[in-house]
């Protein structure tokens, strides 16, 4: 356990991070998640969060070492799309039983798991997770990964990231320090070229990488890995000889993106593939570094020139919207680049943007948000959900953007919602992106159901006319109290992006 | 005889099972003005929540003790306190239902003696509000057992012991986790309609059959009144439905003297039928004739239906009680179930199912046993397996989240029976192939047993 508690010690202190960079020494090393109250906890563990960032890695055997509920509850729950290998959407588990635990079988019952594995799917690697009760019952999970990796021939990599040890977002980080440590350098391709770079943070859910990368593909610029969207495992055990990496969710997997560029001499900067300005602005950045690193100069203007005839396309196809979205008010409700991202965009097509969070943005997150919107009373720190309710309620907004904790706060207000964090059915990435994302608006807002749900029944109608004054108190009380058990939820309600 | 056949092997792959704490927090649900609380770390909750909502579509509340590493080696009883306390001042619940996970359960604590000093060191605080607890670690179990237990808590813990003075009309019924939203109204109305009051426990129908209610409510808002569990004493007659039940029941009658009847299942005929007759016999009223026709329909189903089930071969993964309540209904229409696939091998049920063997495993277990069937009977995850196997996939059970409105499906009582019927021949229907003259050919497959290591045409 001390080596894994150096390891987050490592996580935390990370040169990186700007928020880290600007507390106090004594603080950092506290970390970014804050204490959990009991009863009033919200949000995955640090297991959830290695296994969101290692799963989508599509021909690797995913192996929870774990009684059931630890992958029993949570296989095949995430939208990540696949371009051929599906091994990563089965599920493998140990599934430790009482008498595995109280006899101390579970590191040999890990051994047969995954030779069985080996035996009957021969993936190019199997991917081994600690979990709360097999670390207290101290399986040593590396060393029978090192053992099985010896006796079969094959990378068997220990992800030790067991849910009490902290927050989510803790687990992205282990689970890029297992990348690291096992994984990135151990294979050299050969067929290293100046036009390749890394992909970090990006999950391809519902395929919205594939949105991307064909203008890569025209840019000649190639994917060595996109880490860990629709990843094989090969890209990222070779990832290590990419010119240049873009970074995609920054508070993920910032520490992997920094030890690359300090071990392989790898240059990386901050991006979002979401919104027209941000996806230009990830394309010249990327041509950018490729360039500084050797590549010819002339791409720099191919570049340009893609980005001003994509751009030219993408805002024809959203004027369109105009006329049905003028004037129309979102209420942003998501966390670090997305809200700045999206909100120039929509602004754009004549959407007025009620307010934006900025819990996990940065300060200059928070400054180009300040330029766009002009006016810093739309933003908010953390919106509680009392108040989300209260200004759905009162139809201060007309959509709720938000991710899928949130999803119910609208819908039981009777208001237009849309998903776009994780879980969400449509990719958003680049230029055609942003005019779906800008469809999904239009089609949400204009759903007929709207007017059929609001209207209360007819016979209801009459009697409300009196009974609302005083109801209405009641009911205000009432919601104001129902919504105090969300109130350590707000950290986890912007996913984990 | 049916074979029951164990676990052998080290990885489980693709889970049937969801874990033992999440089916008692369901049945927790069922309960009116409650607050499930896993005791473990806060993603044994986020999981459980994250797979309840996918399933109901609905917010569920469920709260954690947020045990970290440090907690777990010094001991959780204060997180149990704090997050008891926490949750008493902000949602005022009726009851908490403290469900334990493998995390606690392995460091292993005596919860029953932490929670009840926290209820008499707190009394006042905890005041109005009902502590239930539910020893269900994550390693053993799974819905069934967890629905169980919490049900057998909370008798246990809030029904008022000892023989009470018998309301002729009162029936205490209680169902197992395998019944819908839609069962459990249906269970009420059927009982209603000989003039009796039920009082069922747990009753999912109120807090998760998807209405919109006018405010922002923290906890469950309908199901099981606290009040009814206290007075489950004064019932004239408990009705158990599922072998899993019968704990419960046997704790209610030992702490009350209420005598229990055990149904296995109320799907097929000839099971409803004989609960119909015992509703007539308490309440000596005969069958309405509302009921009378609900029979008369599944009857014309059962002839209706018969010709799309004749011969087909079924593959069912479910846990003991719903495979064995899946497995007759099948077998009653005159399909064969030639897969089984259950969660443990210790339930009496499964001696009945009837079926050759019943594997005790996992989906994948189910897609090996499951190449040449018609039929796939699972919950949604088992769609991965129907795509590779290109045999259709009938999803029942928990969780269903690919599917809109499965709790809203009945499965029991003669119109559940006559859906059900409906449904699975619709689904034959709908992955019917057209004839063609080559899979009719008398001279194709002439092969005869002995040939089939030596096919004629190798294959590229």
């Amino acid at each position: 356990m001390s080596s894994l508690n150096a390891k987050i010690q490592d996580v935390f202190d990370e040169p990186g991070c700007d928020k880290n960079r600007s507390k106090e020494a004594k603080v950092r090393k506290k970390g970014c998640s804050k204490p959990l109250t009991p009863g009033a906890a919200a949000g995955g563990c640090a297991f959830d969060g290695a296994k969101i960032v290692l799963q989508p890695i599509t021909d690797v055997a995913h192996l929870i070492h774990a009684p059931l509920a630890c992958e029993g509850n949570s296989w095949d729950n995430r939208g990540a799309a696949s371009s051929g290998p599906s091994l990563w959407r089965t599920s493998f588990t140990t599934d430790l039983t009482e008498l595995d635990v109280v006899m101390g079988q579970g590191e040999r019952k890990l051994f047969k798991a995954i030779r069985e594995i080996k035996d009957a799917y021969a993936p190019p690697a199997i991917f081994v997770y600690s979990t709360c009760v097999t670390a207290l019952i101290g399986d040593d999970i590396e060393a029978v990964c090192k053992r099985a990796a010896e006796k079969f021939g094959l990378p068997v990599v220990p992800v030790n990231a067991p849910g009490f040890v902290g927050s989510k977002n803790l687990g992205n980080k282990l689970a890029g320090e297992a990348l690291l440590d096992h994984v990135i350098g151990t294979v050299e391709p050969d067929d290293i070229g100046p036009y390749d770079i890394n992909i970090l943070g990006e999950f391809n859910l519902s395929g919205e990488f594939w949105l991307v990368k064909p203008l890569l593909d025209r840019l000649g610029i190639r994917v060595r890995a996109c880490i860990p969207g629709d990843a094989r495992y090969l890209d990222i055990a070779s990832a290590h000889r990419a010119k240049a990496t873009m970074m995609v969710c920054s508070t993920a997997l910032i520490n992997l993106a920094r030890k690359m560029e300090e071990r392989w001499d790898i240059p990386f900067f901050e991006g979002s593939l979401y919104g027209i300005t941000d996806s230009s602005e990830a394309l010249r950045q990327i041509a950018e570094l490729l360039v500084k690193k050797g590549a010819s100069p002339e791409l720099l203007g191919r570049t340009e020139a893609l980005i001003a005839e994509e751009e030219a396309i993408a805002w024809q196809k959203l004027q369109a919207y105009r006329p049905r979205l003028e004037g129309k008010r979102v209420l942003l409700n998501t966390g670090g680049v997305k809200s700045w991202s999206v909100v120039h965009a929509l602004m754009e097509v004549g959407i007025e943007i009620v307010g934006t969070s900025v819990k996990k943005s940065t300060v200059e997150d928070k400054e180009r948000i300040k330029q766009i919107l002009k006016d810093e009373n739309h933003m908010f720190e953390s919106m509680a959900p009392r108040e989300l309710y209260a200004m759905l309620c009162e139809h201060k907004a007309d959509i709720m953007l938000s991710g899928g904790r949130t999803q119910f706060i609208a819908l039981k207000a009777k208001m237009p919602w849309l998903d776009i964090n994780q879980e969400r059915h449509r990719p958003y990435a680049g230029y055609d992106g942003m005019v779906e994302l800008v469809r999904q608006i239009d089609l949400a807002i204009h759903n007929p159901i709207w007017s059929q749900v609001r209207e209360p029944a007819p016979w209801e109608r009459a009697a409300n006319e009196t009974m609302r004054a005083e109801a209405g108190a009641a009911a205000e009380i009432a919601t104001v109290h129902g919504f105090k058990k969300f109130a350590g939820a707000t950290v986890d309600d912007f996913g984990e992006c | 005889m049916v074979r029951i056949l164990s676990q052998t092997k080290s990885a489980a792959v693709n889970p049937l099972k969801s874990s033992q704490p999440l089916g008692a927090a369901f049945a927790f649900l069922g309960v009116d003005g409650t607050m499930p609380l896993f005791h473990g770390s806060q993603g044994c909750t986020s999981f459980a929540l994250v797979l309840f909502v996918r399933h109901f579509k609905e917010t569920i509340p469920l709260q954690t003790t947020a045990m970290d590493e440090v907690a777990t080696i010094l001991g959780g009883a204060d997180h149990l306190e704090e997050a008891i306390l926490n949750l008493k001042s902000r949602t005022n619940p009726k009851l908490i239902g403290v469900c334990t996970t493998a995390l606690v359960e392995t460091r292993g604590e005596d919860f029953a003696s932490d929670i009840a000093n926290i209820r008499a060191k707190r009394s006042e605080e905890l005041a109005g509000t009902e502590v239930v607890l539910a020893n269900t670690p994550d390693f053993d179990g799974a819905i069934e057992e967890g629905w169980a237990k919490a049900v057998t808590a909370m008798i246990e813990g809030i029904t008022r012991p000892g023989e009470q003075a018998r309301e002729r009309k009162k029936i205490a019924i209680l169902p197992g986790w395998n019944l819908t939203v839609a069962d459990m109204e249906h269970l009420r109305e059927m009982v209603e309609s000989f003039g009796l009051d039920p009082v069922i426990l747990p009753d999912v129908s109120g807090a998760l059959d998807g209405t919109v209610p006018d405010r922002w409510i923290p906890t469950t808002y309908g199901g099981t009144r606290i009040d009814d569990i206290r007075d489950l004493g004064t019932a004239v007659q408990c009705i158990a439905i599922g072998e899993h039940m019968r704990r419960p029941a046997e704790a209610l009658q030992k702490l009350t003297g209420v005598p229990y009847v055990l149904f296995r299942s109320l799907t097929g005929l000839k099971a409803i039928d004989r609960f119909v007759s015992l509703l007539s016999a308490i309440s000596g009223v005969p069958a309405p004739a509302k009921v009378r026709r609900r029979r008369a329909q599944l009857q014309d189903a059962l002839l209706d239906g018969h010709f799309h089930f004749a011969g087909k071969k079924i593959a069912i993964a479910a846990e003991p009680d719903q495979l064995y309540q899946l497995a007759t209904f099948f077998s009653g229409m005159g399909a064969e179930i030639a897969a089984a696939v259950t969660t443990t091998g210790i339930s009496k049920i499964l001696e009945k199912v009837p079926a050759e063997t019943v594997q005790v495993g996992d989906l994948g277990d189910l897609e090996g046993l499951a190449a040449g069937t018609d039929l796939l009977v699972t919950h949604s995850h088992g769609r991965q397996a129907a795509e590779r196997l290109g045999i259709p996939l009938m999803r029942v059970g928990f969780p269903i989240f690919d599917r809109l409105g499965s709790q809203h499906k009945p499965t029991i009582l003669y119109e559940g029976t006559r859906d059900l019927i409906f449904e699975v021949a619709n689904i034959f229907q709908a992955s019917q192939n057209m004839p063609t003259p080559e899979a009719l050919d008398p001279f194709r497959n002439r092969e005869m047993p002995d040939d089939r290591h030596t096919p004629p045409v190798t294959r590229h």
